[in-house]
């Protein structure tokens, strides 16, 4: 009960923690495009853009910030077996990240937030550029840690039967950690994009400053298609890596029980559980398995029952695969969204070329519920990759039912759960109406704070007064 | 020295530093109500944390990091120990965080009522529970032999942790008020001089106390080590230089009391790392939770590399806006009337204390 618990706060946690995440390292970077456009070009319309997008940037980095914390004394709190366990390996890239790259993400937002007209123009743009570096910089800490639990490299076992690292470079070379990583990139890039795009389609149909919204939709759009389109190969290919390494995962999101050689995908099943092994295929798409998993025609994929047999004779009796249904459908939640709006982004591309972006109805009216989908998509990618790891916490070391607090009581993890629910959807409501709101507000005009107390002397004045 | 040595200091530091910097912003989260009394001189108040209290708050990630990563029986014990306390540390953090950049964006009062509430509250309830917390580090908490705690979380609620939680709240309050005068004019200054006099007394009496209860916990010699002294000599001259004009004096005396008081907790500490009240064969030390030979080297080349790098970069994000915060005039006010800044003498600016 306790772990089952553990594993709810967890979910709950890292999900929530999740749908902000990928909005700061996307926006981060496009309000540094955009602060590069300005001053390359000198026109202040990109500077009202880059404040506009700069405040919504704002307002999702508090609620991401906030929840990463969570995150970080998480493991401790209800995962002390697992921290007791892991620390020497997982530790390490967690301190890496605090030190080398939150760090340095906090402390020049502080300085690009309140730094307006008191930077010189040159080191104020520096500031972004190292908020959007420092981002992806804890990104990819994050991931390196996150897919050694996928994937455990650089370690050997100590004579207490425990990880200890003996190569760190393992860790950031690990197949699993590298395109893992460029996926969360690409995914955050496409989710900022969307952001951008969706609110810039917002006020192209209201006809409000259409010049400087169709500036951003088209960035928006030059940075999405692109994006989505490498996603898609990546994408495939880190199911390629996974299903070397964790054969289980891809067998499980393809609801493959047995064995099969030339194998065919389902697109669209009913049935397919542990107990209902033999699923109503509505729609198979011969040699389409084989394809994505091997990269062959007619490569072979092993089936759930033969693996389990396997991970019986290496780890002895139990259960070791993850529950099916969640592996099939965020899957294909994934996968079918990213094709769709990989379309859709095509679509953007065309009338770009063609040059009626700005004007085309039904494409800014789809933009506006675009928006929708990569925060769906990336929810289902995380279910996809840690659901799929299960039994295991760290795959083949340490299972998840062993690696709970000992001395944390279901009581406690209660309290803590109902306590940081009720808080997370406080923060939501708030964080979404201000995004609706700040999304629909006007540009302001161009304030000139160019002069006012550059840094020195005597007192200045508060920056933006807001009460 | 040896690597678990080194870490054990740096993780000290670490959150030295931590409560230094971020000390003075629960210092005026709790008081920025009392100092100010209109939006504007609140907003001045805030301000005057403003560009820094996230990357000040970076150090408390960065102790907790690196106690994972050095000593993950330390982080694992000492965490799933104080559950319900981090829980409550963490609703407060995020209640603080988002009400910092949240509140003025909407014009309405009982928006803007809501999150200084949740500023005022917040910045008080972290540093008591984090000052109990490291309090029993100290003191001792029943821990069996595989290093699990034992107790509930009154168990936590200890004299002395409870103590140590509330003497850091005074320090935080007396540094608020030393930084408040620092960084502001006028009324806000003179508010903040106002309330640092008896704040200060109130931080005297209570880490004499604390001086006195950490000598019977921690055993050995009844007469005070040098750093607890240093302590209570800086809080004196906190509460001293509080009412003159020597501003930056005042907050660096505020700043080295915060210093030696928690510096004290570790030094009395090492080698232990934990307390065990059930049996001292089951204390946590450095050797016995320390991470393997080769992490803690690859740690600290990282440490060596990045602590500086993020000193060097916060030393000069302080240096950016080292000036004091005004409001600007009202609508009506002839631009003309700014008075001179209040003389100061001493360091001027924060800067230097970035370590």
């Amino acid at each position: 009960m306790t772990n089952e618990l553990a594993r709810w706060q967890f979910a709950t946690t890292s999900i929530y923690h999740f749908l902000f995440v990928p909005v700061t390292i996307g926006l981060a970077f496009l309000v540094a495009l955009l602060q590069t456009a300005w001053h390359r070009n000198g026109e202040p319309e990109y500077k009202r853009l880059t404040k506009f997008f700069g405040t919504l940037l704002l307002i999702n980095v508090a609620v991401g910030v906030v929840t990463g914390l969570v995150q970080e004394f998480e493991f401790g709190m209800n995962w002390s077996a697992y921290a007791r366990f892991v620390g020497d390996v997982f530790g390490g890239p967690l301190a890496m990240e605090s030190l080398a790259a939150f760090a340095l993400e906090s402390t020049f937002l502080g300085l690009w937030i309140f730094g307006w007209g008191r930077l010189p123009k040159r080191v104020h743009l520096a500031c972004i550029w190292l908020v959007a570096f420092g981002s992806m910089l804890s990104a990819l800490f994050i991931l390196a840690a996150n897919s050694w639990m996928q994937h455990p490299v650089g370690y050997v076992l100590n004579s207490h039967g425990q990880p200890e690292l003996n190569n760190v470079w393992a860790l950031f070379t690990n197949p699993t950690f590298l395109w893992g990583y460029v996926h969360v990139l690409l995914a955050s890039l496409v989710t900022g994009s969307l952001v951008m795009l969706a609110v810039s389609a917002w006020h192209l149909r209201k006809g409000r400053e259409v010049q400087a919204f169709h500036h951003t939709a088209q960035l928006a759009l030059l940075v999405l298609l692109p994006a989505i389109l490498v996603q898609m190969f990546v994408g495939n290919k880190l199911g390629e890596i996974e299903a070397t390494y964790q054969p289980v995962k891809i067998a499980a999101a393809e609801a493959q029980w047995e064995n099969c050689q030339p194998c065919s995908f389902s697109a669209f099943q009913v049935g397919g559980g542990k107990n209902d092994q033999t699923p109503t295929q509505l729609i198979a798409i011969p040699h389409l398995l084989s394809v994505l998993a091997t990269g062959t025609f007619n490569g072979p994929v092993e089936g759930l029952n033969q693996l389990q047999k396997e991970d019986e004779r290496k780890y002895g009796p139990g259960n070791y695969i993850p529950n099916v249904f969640i592996q099939y459908w965020s899957m294909r939640v994934m996968a079918y969204l990213g094709s769709l709006i990989a379309l859709f982004a095509l679509f953007g591309g065309w009338l770009i070329h063609k040059g009626t972006l700005d004007r085309s109805k039904w494409f800014l009216r789809l933009s506006l519920w675009a928006v929708v989908t990569p925060f769906v998509m990336n929810t289902a990618g995380w279910l996809l990759t840690e659901n799929g790891r299960q039994p295991w916490i760290v795959q083949g070391l340490m299972k998840t039912i062993n690696a709970n607090s000992p001395s944390v009581t279901s009581t406690d993890i209660w309290i803590s759960l109902v306590a940081f629910v009720a808080i997370y959807i406080a923060l939501g409501a708030a964080d979404l109406a201000l995004m609706l709101r700040y999304g629909r507000k006007e540009l302001e005009g161009d304030g000139d704070d160019s002069e006012s107390g550059a840094a020195g002397s005597g007192a200045t004045t508060i920056p933006a007064l807001t009460y | 020295m040896e690597l678990h040595t080194i870490w054990f200091v740096l993780i000290a530091i670490f959150w030295v530093v931590f409560l230094v910097l971020e000390g003075f912003d629960f210092g005026v989260g709790m008081l920025h109500t009392i100092v100010a009394k209109t939006d504007t001189e609140r907003r001045v108040a805030l301000n005057t944390i403003g560009p820094w209290w996230d990357g000040n708050e970076v150090w408390l990630v960065i102790a907790g990091a690196s106690m994972f990563a050095a000593f993950p029986g330390w982080y694992a014990t000492m965490f799933s120990a104080l559950y319900l306390a981090l829980v409550l540390v963490l609703l407060a953090l995020m209640a603080r965080g988002v009400a910092f950049e949240f509140k003025g964006k909407r014009d309405s009062a009982r928006w803007r009522t809501t999150w200084t509430w949740c500023t005022t509250l917040a910045s008080l309830l972290i540093p008591l529970l984090l000052g109990i917390g490291l309090g029993d580090l100290l003191g001792g908490l029943p821990i069996d032999s595989s290093h699990e705690f034992t107790g509930n979380f009154f168990n936590l609620l200890t004299g002395y942790g409870l103590w140590t939680g509330v003497t850091l709240v005074a320090l935080c309050l007396l540094h608020g008020a030393t930084f408040l005068k620092l960084r502001t004019t006028d009324q806000v200054r003179e508010r903040a001089r106002a309330l640092a006099r008896p704040l200060g007394w109130a931080a005297i009496a209570l880490i004499i106390g604390f001086v006195i209860w950490t000598r019977k916990v921690a055993g050995g010699a009844d007469v005070p080590g040098p750093v607890e002294a240093l302590a209570v000599i800086a809080v004196a001259f906190a509460a001293r230089l509080a009412s003159t004009d020597h501003d930056g004096w005042a907050f660096t005396a505020s700043a080295v009391a915060i210093a030696a008081t928690i510096g004290s907790i570790f030094i009395d500490l090492y080698p232990h790392l934990m307390i065990s009240t059930t049996n001292t064969a089951y204390d946590l030390s450095v050797s016995n939770s320390a991470s393997g030979h080769y992490a803690l080297t690859v740690m600290t080349i990282v440490a060596v590399i990045f602590f500086p790098l993020v000193a060097i970069y916060q030393g000069w994000s302080f240096h950016v806006f080292r000036a004091r915060v005004k409001a600007p005039p009202a609508p009506g006010d002839a631009p003309a009337t700014l008075a001179p800044a209040p003389p100061t003498v001493g360091p001027s600016a924060p800067a230097g204390l970035s370590e």
